[in-house]
């Protein structure tokens, strides 16, 4: 366990989401500041650090919808003891999700074939562009998920009130007005 | 005699008259049990067990079982909470409902009974069904990914408007709602606007044309009370958020 003066280490990051609920997370404003007393960032497009390492707790938005993204969330899963499942697309699949209506290569053809104004329209298939699933994913299909946070995106103050509870080790009790999918 | 007839819900002693429902009496009590296909104009149809009690301990339909002298019923219990948080769950999952990206979000009964049991995310694996929209009528889409099969717009066609539009086929998990035309498409029926299946929708199944966000998303009606307060979106006035017809 940790010592009461230890901070938490917390690592974030994106997958097949829009880093809306990362702007929302900067959306915390001055509150950041009493973040940092309580947490210490690991991973994150906030620290701009690319390897995670062992954390108490670690933030997904985005579904999976690349084999990156898989990658990506195993490895955060071994790494963190409270996994945490934010925004719609992380629970659901959300807006990328909405491809899981058509064949990826229609999608792909729609993209990067007949798209208007494209010249010497071909599909992207660099060794170093991940692999797409033929669906996206909500996170929990893929690794175990401890929390859910819902909303596109959730709002700061769901925000703060989810991450204040569980830093003091309180149930999580959103008010109705923090619940929402949209 | 009708004065000395009730039971309880949840110990609050609820007055009941011969042939109502344990929905219906609770309903006119002002006491609030979550439900999706039960509306009070409509016969009851038991079919999206959202409303689910227990009567003497065991678990039953409110909207489909029949109200009787002393009955002990619980409805607001963790056991109930989780069994309907599953119901919705399995509604959510089974459909593709994008609310994000749906012009009913905020005043969608679906969701607001999602809010008010605590559904925190859709839990089962999805289906992502293969549906279509169909927007062929000029003043109305229907939108299949989100039809959770309460048959509302069934009913209230078949039995109000005297049209006959919708129906449900196939059975299992592969029932779904179609429209009752050679084409299986709306804009070849005579729907309309003020046909009373245009109002019942609890869903964003079917909409309105042209007016999807004349409210703003967070002034919705179910965006800062919960449906308990507020009540069901087919019996609020459309001034007021909701799609009755004054």
């Amino acid at each position: 366990m940790n010592e009461p003066s230890k901070k938490l280490k917390v690592a974030t990051c994106s997958l097949a989401g829009c880093f809306g609920c990362h702007m929302s997370l900067l959306d915390l404003d001055e509150r950041l500041f009493d973040l940092v007393d309580l947490v210490e960032f690991d991973r994150s497009p906030i620290t701009d650090v690319k390897v995670i390492g062992n954390c108490d707790v670690g933030i997904i938005e985005g579904g999976v919808a690349n084999a990156e993204n898989v990658h990506v969330l195993r490895d955060f899963r071994a790494h963190c003891k409270i996994l945490i499942a934010m925004g719609a697309c992380a629970l659901n699949g959300g807006i990328p999700a909405m491809r899981n209506q058509f064949a990826l290569k229609d999608c792909l053809d729609e993209s990067y074939m007949h798209g208007i104004g494209l010249a010497n329209a071909k599909i992207p298939n660099d060794p170093e562009i991940p692999l797409l699933l033929n669906q996206v994913h909500p996170i929990h299909e893929i690794v175990k998920i401890d929390y859910y946070l819902p909303g596109c995106p959730p709002s700061a103050d769901t925000i703060w009130t989810f991450l204040t509870q569980l830093i003091s080790g309180q149930p999580i009790a959103l008010a109705y007005t923090q619940l929402h999918y949209d | 005699m009708s004065e000395d007839q009730s039971f309880t819900l949840d110990g609050r002693v609820i007055p009941f008259e011969d042939g109502q429902t344990i929905m219906e009496a609770a309903h006119a009590a002002g006491v609030y049990i979550p439900h999706l296909c039960f509306n009070p104009e409509f016969t009851p149809h038991g079919s999206c067990r959202v409303c689910v009690v227990k009567v003497n301990d065991r678990t039953q339909a409110s909207c489909t079982t029949p109200a009787a002298k002393g009955q002990v019923v619980q409805s607001e219990t963790e056991y109930l909470r989780d069994i309907r948080r599953g119901i919705l769950q399995m509604l959510f999952v089974e459909g593709n409902h994008v609310c994000p990206g749906c012009e009913k979000s905020g005043a969608c009964q679906l969701q607001a009974v999602a809010y008010y049991v605590g559904m925190l995310a859709p839990h089962f694996k999805h289906f992502y069904p293969q549906r279509s929209v169909d927007a062929t009528h000029p003043d109305a889409a229907i939108d299949f990914n989100r039809c959770i099969l309460c048959e509302l717009c069934v009913r209230a066609s078949r039995d109000i408007d005297g049209k006959n539009v919708f129906a449900v086929q196939g059975r299992g998990i592969k029932a779904h709602l179609v429209i009752n035309t050679p084409s299986g498409k709306l804009g070849a029926t005579t729907f309309s606007l003020e046909d009373k299946a245009a109002q019942v929708c609890p869903t964003g199944a079917i909409l309105t044309k042209h007016r999807g966000y004349e409210t703003a998303i967070g002034q919705r009606l179910y965006d800062r009370k919960p449906i308990n307060i507020v009540g069901d979106v087919a019996q609020i006035p459309q001034s007021e958020g909701g799609r009755r017809h004054e």
